[in-house]
């Protein structure tokens, strides 16, 4: 099957990649670009651990096609630490323990930021509905809302 | 299998003949929340998938004859963000923003969540009770319908090949005139009503119900609109004789069948509750308006 040319930005860097039309953002992600952070859960937008920020909003990269990004801009897991220095999220999440399998993490790390910069000073309750799209089948959630909570109060010192 | 097309036209003239000029099943493309999901589970093959979210016409909101014409294209982060018509419509943009998560939100649409066609669609019930009209685009040029006219039934609806849904018109609201939507799900994010409710209604200046109308979700083959519920608010001061009323008549009119989210019967007596909580909702919100 003929597959189409698409150039794209990713996380900053312009990039081309040949997709098939059924193929979705978190395919080409993954398959083409190796990007494996983004997680495949559920293929379906319910889980969000495909989460990615697609022109500055959170989408599921499952649920765009790679043929949809031609002039568009992604930015993935892969871009939020700086170099080796972890983002304050990131760091919170590991003295939290805000993980146990890490399936989850990535797409709860994207989602999280988005929630911050849009809101430097969540509450809980803000912050539970906010992750209502991103599923954990490990931690029970607290210790992921507790980090991000605790990622913000360090955020809004610094 | 047939190879698929992809196509991003920028004009709904051209959006038409490529629908009008393909063989095979076309699908039209707008957030894709729920195509791609029916793509993958390969549901639908279709032959051109037709992306239209590159049509200025469909991605903008405008203001017209006092009221607001709506991109079939917007998404639901997009009119959240939109003060003017979360003031005139509150109802509306509360069902919208009931669409799934913050992700789904950036990409979903009313255009898709009305031409999807299920019975549960929590932005259909809203836009009927707010007396929306839905414009429409095809190769024998453009008409324009109310909303509750589009979906005929399951995955159904009345547009002919070649047709597209261009954009929604809210109407312009007289004052003291509020909307509210309510659904009940079993929890509070991410899932498909059980039973949604959507009132709009006006009071006089002497605080009696001028005009009104109710509209039901999830309890039929498609959203329904409710005339005698409405009937039962107009000329009254809402007062708990009218809600009871409205409730009996909501119940009444509900048709839907028994699933894992809720018995018939169930789902019957939830009607009447959250049409009356709705109407109380959109009271409120008159009042105060
Ligand atoms: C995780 C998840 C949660 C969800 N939660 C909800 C929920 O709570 N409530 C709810 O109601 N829905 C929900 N949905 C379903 C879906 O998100 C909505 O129906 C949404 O509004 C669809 O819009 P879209 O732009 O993504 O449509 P698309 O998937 O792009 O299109 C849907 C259908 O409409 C057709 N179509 C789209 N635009 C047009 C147009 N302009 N003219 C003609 N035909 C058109 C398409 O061909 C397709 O058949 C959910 C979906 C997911 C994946
Ligand atoms: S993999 Fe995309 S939401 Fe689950
Ligand atoms: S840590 Fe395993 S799913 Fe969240």
């Amino acid at each position: 099957m003929a597959k189409i040319h698409v150039t794209a930005t990713v996380n900053g860097d312009e990039v081309e990649f040949l997709c098939e039309l059924e193929e979705t953002l978190l395919d080409v992600l993954r398959d083409e670009l190796h990007l494996t952070g983004s997680k495949e859960g559920c293929a379906s937008g319910d889980c969000g651990a495909c989460s990615v920020m697609l022109d500055g909003r959170l989408v599921c990269a499952c649920l765009v096609l790679g043929v949809e990004m031609e002039g568009r801009s992604v930015e993935t897991i892969e871009a939020m630490a700086a170099g080796d220095e972890l983002h304050p999220l990131q760091q919170k999440f590991l003295e939290h323990a805000a993980l146990q399998c890490g399936i989850c993490t990535p797409g709860i790390l994207v989602a999280a930021k988005a929630l911050l910069e849009k809101k430097p000073d969540p509450t809980e309750t803000e912050v539970r509905f906010w992750l209502a799209g991103n599923l954990c089948r490990c931690t029970g959630y607290d210790k992921i809302i507790r980090a991000v909570l605790d990622a913000a109060a360090e955020m809004r010192v610094s | 299998m047939e190879q698929m097309r992809y196509e991003a036209p920028d004009t709904v003239d051209a959006a038409v003949a490529l629908l009008v000029g393909a063989g095979g099943e076309t699908r039209i493309l707008a957030g894709g929340t729920d195509l791609l999901v029916q793509l993958r589970a390969e549901w639908i093959e279709p032959d051109l998938i037709l992306d239209v979210k590159k049509i200025p016409e469909l991605t903008e909101i405008s203001k017209e004859n006092g009221g607001f014409r709506i991109g079939a294209a917007v998404t639901g982060a997009e009119l959240g963000e939109h003060l003017g018509v979360k003031k005139a419509w509150p109802g509306v943009v509360e069902a919208v923003e009931l669409i799934g998560s913050v992700q789904i939100q950036s990409r979903a649409t009313m255009g898709g969540n009305l031409c999807n066609a299920s019975p549960a669609a929590d932005s259909v019930p809203a836009l009927i009770a707010a007396g929306a009209t839905a414009a429409i685009a095809g190769p024998n040029g453009r008409r324009e319908i109310p909303v509750e006219d589009v979906g005929t039934g399951p995955g159904r609806t009345c547009l002919a090949k070649g047709e597209i849904v261009t954009s929604i018109f809210l109407p312009s609201r007289p004052a003291h005139s509020g909307d509210a939507y309510l659904r009940f799900i079993p929890r509070t994010e991410m899932d498909i009503a059980v039973v949604g409710a959507g009132v709009s209604l006006t009071l006089d200046g002497g605080g009696k119900c001028s005009a009104a109308r109710v509209a039901l979700g999830a309890v039929a083959e498609r959203a329904l609109l409710v005339d005698a519920a409405a009937r039962a608010l107009i000329g009254t001061p809402v007062d708990d004789a009218a809600l009871d009323n409205l409730a009996k008549a909501a119940s009444a009119a509900a048709r839907p069948i028994d699933d894992k989210r809720g018995t018939k019967e169930y789902r019957i007596k939830v009607s009447g509750v959250l049409a009356r909580r709705a109407a109380q909702a959109a009271l409120e919100r008159a009042r105060q308006s």
